[in-house]
């Protein structure tokens, strides 16, 4: 029994880290159709940034004001990294979706072997103040503390996201542009200030992943972000293009569904699983769980 | 008018030139002055030939997805792995004979592109790359994860070389390893000619322009569709065999995602829908990737500052920047750039400046974006 709660909360902490990365993915693709796929170099490089940044002190040790200065600081870095994206690379491209995904696709190789090259392909072990390494005992079940941090931080993510895209004007731009971007254009709003602000949003949860993934994994590596990136496909296509409740109920299912069979079954059996619930949705349910129209 | 004249009549004896010059590289003891790691003929230039060649053939045949048929795979790894794979896991295994074992490298791409291809073409545009993407990286985490152990895992697998004919095997014998590398090319390169010129590769070139055109015409994107990736795996197919035979060893980076998203490099950075594009690219990609690589370790390389000797330590770094500045400046490749030099002089010699000439290129990256 305790396995199985044990197993639950970790799955669950980790379909918070696809949801938070996913959520960024999936709204630029509903609204301007393009798969941001450097947004898995944007996560490797906040990785790093956030790992360099907590271990900055003297002792090399960390303390809980370093990791939180870590986790905004690399917020912020996704979220520049985002913006610069969008308004050098992807604004001269418009309209031409196939243009915009291969430039994304050069950043994404380009920055993973800066990255790489830069700092080595061995992995960088992520110390942590004691309170989060330890572990709680959730109905018998000794539950990692990191786990309880990252479903605090994907909810208010969730949460943040949701009522800005409900209750602000960019939220209101945003989902008419998701609905129908030719009409909210011919109506004299320039969705394009919806783009940079997508693509911002995106870097800084990307970011915010970042130092999360790096504690959740316990250590950081080059190849981070791209381990995230494909699940995190997975998990927008599952949820349907453009819905962030879709993306967060797949997230659910593609984590805890692989986490279970990661254990039960054997390491990678519940990858498998994962990459085979997408072919099965995409031939089922093109749509997605949420979407609206066929991709 | 004349020149074209010219240099149309000219092509075919250029290109037969060029065929005689590459197979008699390994009888050439010329000097390369440090564009290849020895003399001309030397085993390790002539290893990075051969590699060049399957690269080439390999990007060609991913441009028949991408190029000619206007569909984005992100899988097309698979095949090209599973030819590598399975000869040599036939061998290893199953204690095969070397033809058997080719045969099946062969043979079995184009029936898994098959089922695969039935699958991923009941959907279209993105979902149709996720799709491949998925099915390739179901191959991948079987093989890197350790769940057939047969794959040996990270370490690959290695072609017992008792089991070789003797010119497959051995340093010295690797002048046979690059001519079979470079008849794996030019096969390649004329099947990918004929099929375009015939009336399947018409509707793939259609496809591209304008799916939906061509279902109202009363044919069927998805048989044709399926037609271009069971081909091109097949191509790719040939390809992992080449690969295989001449590295040796199949090992697991050609499963990754991160190798079919190289194929797209090198298409584009070459120049897409064009045949000798493709394989410039190619070419040019592996010649890149082994040489910087190989001048990382060497001693002005390494004096560098960190920053400095990452292009030559990261070729991907380098590739990946070209690649960003041909998308941006270049957009048909570098195929086309001498083409797009020449009519913008054309167009600035022009003094009516209303007529409106477009680019070729540009119309080219936007039919390539057509998809539905």
């Amino acid at each position: 029994m305790s396995t199985v709660i044990l197993l639950l909360l970790t799955g669950i902490g980790l379909a918070g880290l696809y949801f938070m990365f996913a959520s960024g993915l999936s709204l630029i693709f509903g609204l301007m159709r393009v798969l941001n796929l450097a947004q898995g170099a944007f996560l490797t490089v906040c990785a790093y940034v956030g790992w360099a940044l907590a271990h900055t002190g003297p002792d090399g040790h960390v303390t809980t004001a370093r990791l939180i200065f870590a986790l905004v600081l690399s917020t912020l870095c996704g979220g520049t990294m985002g913006f610069i994206t969008e308004t050098v690379f992807i604004r001269p491209l418009y309209k031409r979706e196939t243009e915009q995904l291969l430039i994304t696709v050069g950043l994404d190789l380009a920055i993973v072997a800066l990255v790489s090259g830069l700092a080595g392909s061995y992995e960088r072990v992520l110390t942590l103040p004691t309170w989060l390494s330890d572990s709680t005992t959730v109905l018998g079940a000794h539950v990692p503390n990191d786990t309880f941090l990252t479903i605090a931080t994907a909810i208010v993510i969730f949460a943040s996201l949701t009522i800005g895209l409900r209750r602000t004007r960019y939220g209101l731009i945003v989902r008419a542009g998701v609905e129908n971007r030719d009409m909210v254009t011919a109506l004299g709003i320039d969705v394009r200030i919806a783009f940079t602000l997508l693509f911002t949003l995106g870097g800084a949860t990307a970011g915010l992943a970042g130092v999360l993934a790096g504690i959740y994994e316990g250590a950081v590596t080059p190849v981070l972000g791209d381990s995230v990136l494909i699940f995190s496909f997975i998990v927008i296509i599952i949820g349907g293009l453009g819905s962030l409740l879709g993306a967060g109920i797949a997230a659910l299912i593609v984590a805890v569904v692989q986490q279970f069979a990661n254990y039960y079954l054997r390491p990678g059996i519940g990858d498998l699983i994962a990459v085979g619930l997408l072919a099965v949705f995409l031939l089922v349910r093109p749509a997605g769980i949420l979407g609206r129209e066929r991709i | 008018m004349n020149k074209q004249l010219f240099a149309r009549s000219t092509r075919p004896a250029a290109v037969i030139l060029l065929l005689a010059f590459a197979f008699s590289i390994p009888k050439l003891n010329l000097g390369t002055a440090g564009i290849l790691p020895g003399q001309l003929n030397s085993p390790g230039s002539l290893q990075i030939l051969a590699l060049m060649c399957v690269f080439g053939a390999l990007a060609l045949s991913y441009d028949v997805l991408f190029g000619i048929t206007g569909v984005m795979s992100f899988g097309h790894a698979l095949f090209f792995a599973i030819a590598a794979y399975m000869p040599a896991l036939a061998m290893n295994t199953w204690h095969w004979g070397f033809y058997q074992a080719v045969a099946l490298g062969i043979i079995l791409p184009p029936f898994v592109a098959l089922v695969v291809g039935a699958i991923a073409n009941r959907v279209s545009g993105i979902a149709f790359a996720m799709v491949t993407l998925a099915f390739a990286q179901a191959a991948s985490i079987v093989i890197s994860d350790n769940i057939l152990p047969v794959f040996g895992a990270e370490q690959g697998l290695t072609l017992p070389s008792g089991n070789l004919p003797s010119p497959m095997v051995g340093i010295f014998n690797v002048q046979y390893r690059y001519w079979l590398c470079l008849i794996v090319l030019i096969i390649v390169a004329l099947l990918v000619a004929w099929v375009t010129s015939s009336n399947a590769g018409r509707v793939w070139h259609a496809i591209r322009e304008k799916e939906l055109r061509v279902s109202v015409l009363g044919l069927q994107p998805y048989w044709h569709k399926l037609g271009a990736f069971v081909f091109a795996s097949f191509l790719a197919g040939l390809c992992g065999v080449a690969y295989v035979i001449t590295t040796g060893i199949a090992d697991p980076s050609i499963t990754l995602a991160t190798f079919t998203l190289s194929l797209l490099l090198m298409v584009v950075i070459g120049g897409s829908g064009r045949i000798s594009g493709a394989i410039l690219g190619g070419l040019l990609y592996e010649y890149l990737s082994q040489r910087l690589a190989g001048l990382a370790d060497t001693p002005a390389i390494t004096r560098l500052p960190s920053l400095l000797s990452v292009p030559f330590q990261q070729p991907t770094f380098t590739l990946g920047v070209l690649f960003i500045l041909i998308v941006f400046f270049a957009p048909g490749g570098l195929i086309r750039i001498p083409e797009r030099i020449r009519s913008r002089r054309r167009r600035d010699s022009a003094d009516d400046t209303d007529e409106y000439e477009p680019l070729p290129e540009v119309a080219d990256s936007e039919r390539i974006g057509g998809a539905p």
